[in-house]
């Protein structure tokens, strides 16, 4: 029995759910906005659970009062890197917690080849496991078709 | 198809858009041509949310402006009104306004304008983006300028993002007129292109009682007439500037209405003397001497 048909990767929130439509994305942004969090757009082309560090796409967008201009950067980063994992977070800065609020997938790649598990034999014959993403075998930039 | 029948006067009450359009009435004087769009742009509110109700299609209207008038004719001030009104009508989602020249759009520096002017329209969506001067923006005679980039951009998010931001330019007429016939394109997806007339010499006193009574003072009867004579004088002089020209000629009465107060033989003062704007105050100004155009000398 599979949990996850087509290995889409499940980080963030609403990653088990079908992809978010525009209308979605829009709710969600509104409600990052209503909290005052600073909203940014981040991509990727590594999907290992452990790359916390994506890239960002322009800077954290901290003055906006209307969903619909960061959409217009999403549709803009969707242009540039279609074949890229792109992000949006939120990030709350209130004194104490200064960390993201939210963070969800808006962009997959077509398809996901998934990850693969590493075995590797240490002293006294113990194994060290870890997982290895099959994008990551090629370069970076060639890693989705 | 039934024969119902809808009570367009009650959805008007009901919408608060009467209390909208008696604000404006009240708050800003003349400007016919100005309130008669915006009573033709909340009749259509009204209008859109019947049809909606009745399954009719409604697309949203273009709402792009562009206000034209000599100086001191309330262009900046409508349209700071401008973001609130739509936003009370539901034409705006925030009703928030970003009002920028042409320095906060045009960059230094190949490839500064594009983000530059994109940061300024993302803080605008969803409300009012307010461009004052914006003939600034082409300069034809200087090949190396990036005001035309800045166009294009405008000009892109006005037409994909009409329902996300409403744009206003404003400037005086003969120079919008120059940078409309040399963009077309920005002229066609202006919608409403209002002309703010000169104001006349009754709504000039109006703005100045307005003022006046702003600033805490009042007019005497013989100050009202005496107004009404700078008034006369002062509009064919040169470099007059309605409704700031009046607020000008309010201040330089209070000052000529300070020092008539301290110089007076009885130093005591009460609050009729010190709140009432006498003829004296006004008949003082050198407009009612030689005029304005002496002061060359």
């Amino acid at each position: 029995m599979m949990t996850n048909t087509g290995n889409r990767i499940t980080q963030g929130q609403f990653s088990f759910l079908p992809d978010l439509t525009d209308a979605q994305i829009t709710a969600q942004i509104k409600y990052a906005l209503k909290n005052g969090w600073a909203v940014s757009i981040e991509y990727t082309d590594d999907p290992h659970p452990r790359n916390t560090y994506w890239e960002m796409y322009g800077n954290p967008m901290f003055d906006l009062k209307d969903p619909a201009g960061i959409l217009l950067e999403i549709n803009e980063c969707r242009k540039t890197f279609p074949r890229h994992y792109i992000r949006v977070m939120a990030f709350n800065s209130s004194r104490g917690i200064e960390s993201p609020a939210m963070s969800f997938i808006v962009n997959r790649p077509r398809e996901e080849p998934g990850f693969g598990l590493t075995r590797q034999e240490g002293p006294g014959r113990e194994v060290r496991y870890t997982i290895t993403s099959y994008a990551a075998q090629k370069p970076e930039g060639e890693r989705y078709s | 198809m039934s024969e119902s029948t809808i009570d367009l006067k009650a959805i008007w009450n009901e919408s608060g858009v009467q209390a909208v359009l008696d604000k404006l009435d009240a708050e800003l004087i003349g400007l016919a041509p100005v309130k008669k769009r915006i009573r033709e742009i909340a009749s259509l509110l009204v209008v859109d949310k019947v049809r909606r109700d009745m399954q009719l299609a409604a697309g949203a209207p273009s709402l792009h402006m562009s206000f034209t008038g000599n100086p001191g004719t309330g262009k900046t001030t409508v349209a700071m009104r401008m973001a609130d009104l739509l936003h009370t009508l539901g034409y705006s989602r925030t009703g928030h306004l970003v009002a920028v020249t042409r320095d906060d759009l045009v960059g230094q520096y190949i490839g500064h304008t594009a983000p530059k002017t994109k940061e300024v329209l993302k803080k605008a969506m969803g409300g009012v983006l307010f461009i004052d001067e914006a003939y600034y923006l082409y300069r034809p005679e200087n090949e190396r300028d990036y005001g035309q980039e800045a166009i294009e951009i405008l000009l892109q998010v006005m037409e994909n993002n009409r329902d996300d931001l409403v744009v206003i330019l404003a400037g005086y007429a003969d120079k919008m007129d120059q940078f409309f016939s040399a963009n077309p394109g920005m002229q066609s997806r202006i919608a409403h292109h209002i002309t703010f007339p000169d104001y006349s010499v009754e709504e000039l006193e109006q703005i100045a009682a307005l003022m006046t009574e702003q600033l805490g003072y009042t007019l005497s009867p013989s100050g009202r007439d005496a107004l009404r004579q700078y008034l006369h004088r002062r509009i064919d002089q040169p470099w007059f500037a309605n409704a700031r020209s009046v607020r000008n000629a309010m201040e330089r009465a209070r000052l000529r209405h300070a020092r008539r107060l301290v110089a007076h033989n009885d130093s005591h003062v009460d609050l009729a003397a010190l709140t009432t704007i006498e003829a004296a105050d006004l008949l003082a100004s050198r407009v009612f001497d030689d005029g304005l155009a002496k002061e060359a000398l």
